[in-house]
């Protein structure tokens, strides 16, 4: 099967991964995921505001994921709405498994991502670059955190769909996954599948997710590797 | 200090689901009783009011008329919206709705949408001028778990018992109604994942005590058509492709209650 910028079913569109890149964040990354460019930041371990949000034996995530009003071809009107309020929940969800939350109680790690050119797979790439800029912050984790999604078009099941073939495409499943705990903490579809194309979906992301791990561990190596402490 | 109860809470309900059992008798697979009514609320265009076990959720649909997205200039616009009001629990607040409220309304809405259960097409007055405008607002009134599900169902029932009022000339709605061009009923079917078991139809401790949730909704041709994994944790592969067994199964048993509630 021909795809619209000629890539095999299970190939992933080019992906470019910069570690601290950003002054004042704690730990910060940029992604280049096709024509996807995002930045991720993190703040923290810091003091929990609101304080009724303070937990007595771990810290709390906030994860806010907002796009740029020009990010898009029609204007986006600033500020969160419900889908990207739903994307800051999910996100969490993602990233919070893999961090070891209860090394810092009664504090809060914030995590932003900002989306300045989108084209389909925002989330999954936001969630890899966090996963990054968790690890350049010098967060304690288990694991990094990869996602990359597949879906289905054609009547093909195929991974990492771009712009155009989201539009036509007749399902989106993005997957987050713990390589070393082979545990799947991202997961949604629209569309529909058969049971069997489930399953077929899952494992072909998470096969992609192995992929995308890679480069993380690249792009942290070529920050760190040889590097002094400070 | 007020972290220690639920621990040992969820260390009771992790202990019995390895059992194979539930804190109130259920089967790891089985839903509580599901009580469906349909057309409740005279004033609105359809409506329901479903109770699974001790929660109470109302629907209500009301339709308009207005211009069409830009994207989709041919297709009617359904918009779900939720609303967690403080009467349904002590720790829900007034005000805009927040993560919890956005999520359920967004995977209620997915399912529906997806699944292609309302003929967006068939809503369209004038191309690139006119549609007809679709609401669907979840009015949670006694939170007992599984939030998802019952809002759902009661979201599924609304749409499929709506009349709408016919436009006449002028697109003034006249005395005249039809029914909305539903063609399918979508049904999500979420579990938690307790310890290393997945339970259907969490009861609002098994949700307070989870690791974390999965969502499949399900149209009556057993296509998957939405997915949502949601809050801390994660599945393994196996544990997935369990839920969407399931979730087929039991999603033929909640459209039959459907069916039955609305004939």
């Amino acid at each position: 099967m021909e795809r619209v910028d000629g890539r095999r079913f299970d190939e992933l569109r080019p992906i470019k991964i910069e570690a601290g890149v950003l002054k004042r964040a704690d730990g910060s990354c940029y992604i280049e995921w096709g024509r996807n460019k995002i930045y991720a930041a993190v703040y923290g371990p810091k003091k929990v505001l609101p304080r009724h949000l303070e937990k007595d034996d771990r810290a709390i995530l906030r994860c806010r994921y907002n796009m740029a009003p020009f990010s898009v071809e029609e204007r986006k009107r600033p500020g969160p709405d419900r889908r990207a309020v739903e994307i800051g929940k999910v996100m969490q969800g993602a990233l919070e498994p893999a961090i070891l939350v209860h090394y810092y109680p009664k504090s809060m790690i914030e995590i932003s991502v900002e989306v300045v050119q989108a084209n389909a797979g925002t989330r999954c790439a936001g969630i890899t670059a966090v996963s990054v800029a968790l690890a350049d912050a010098g967060i304690p984790m288990r694991d990094l955190v990869p996602a990359c999604a597949a879906g289905k078009v054609d009547g093909q099941i195929i991974l990492d769909l771009a712009k155009e073939e989201d539009n036509l495409g007749e399902a989106d499943m993005p997957v987050a996954i713990i390589p070393r705990l082979n545990q799947i903490t991202l997961l949604q579809m629209d569309g529909k599948l058969a049971e069997q194309e489930v399953e077929q979906a899952v494992a072909l992301a998470m096969q992609g997710c192995q992929q995308v791990y890679q480069m993380q561990i690249d792009a942290l190596r070529k920050k760190y590797a040889g590097a002094e402490y400070e | 200090m007020s972290e220690i109860l639920p621990l040992i809470r969820k260390e009771y309900l992790i202990s019995l689901a390895n059992e194979g059992k539930r804190e109130d008798g259920r089967a790891l697979d089985e839903y509580r009783s599901l009580d469906i009514r349909a057309n409740v609320v005279d004033k609105a265009e359809g409506s329901a009011l479903v109770s699974l076990g001790g929660t109470m959720v109302f629907a209500g649909v009301k339709v308009d008329a207005g211009e069409p997205y830009p994207d989709t200039p041919d297709d009617g616009v359904m918009i779900t919206g939720a609303e967690l009001i403080p009467m349904a629990a002590p720790d829900f607040e007034a005000g805009p709705p927040g993560e919890e409220a956005v999520e359920v309304a967004r995977v209620v809405d997915r399912g529906i949408r997806e699944s292609k259960a309302l003929d967006t097409k068939a809503l369209c007055v004038r191309e690139n001028e006119l549609v007809r405008l679709v609401f669907v607002d979840l009015h949670v009134m006694d939170y007992d778990g599984n939030l998802i599900d019952a809002c759902g169902v009661a979201a599924m029932t609304a749409l499929a018992t709506s009349q709408m009022p016919v436009l006449d000339e002028n697109d003034k709605p006249t005395e005249e109604k039809l029914p909305l061009p539903v063609r399918d009923l979508a049904v999500p079917c979420t579990f938690v994942k307790l310890g290393n078991s997945l339970l259907v139809d969490p009861s609002l401790d098994e949700e307070r005590a989870l690791d974390s949730r999965i969502t499949v909704a399900t149209d009556q041709e057993h296509h998957v058509c939405a997915m949502q994994k949601s809050n801390i944790g994660g599945f393994s592969l196996d544990e997935i492709k369990h839920a969407v067994r399931i979730a087929t199964v039991k999603g033929e048993e909640i459209r039959a209650a459907i069916r039955e509630a609305i004939k």
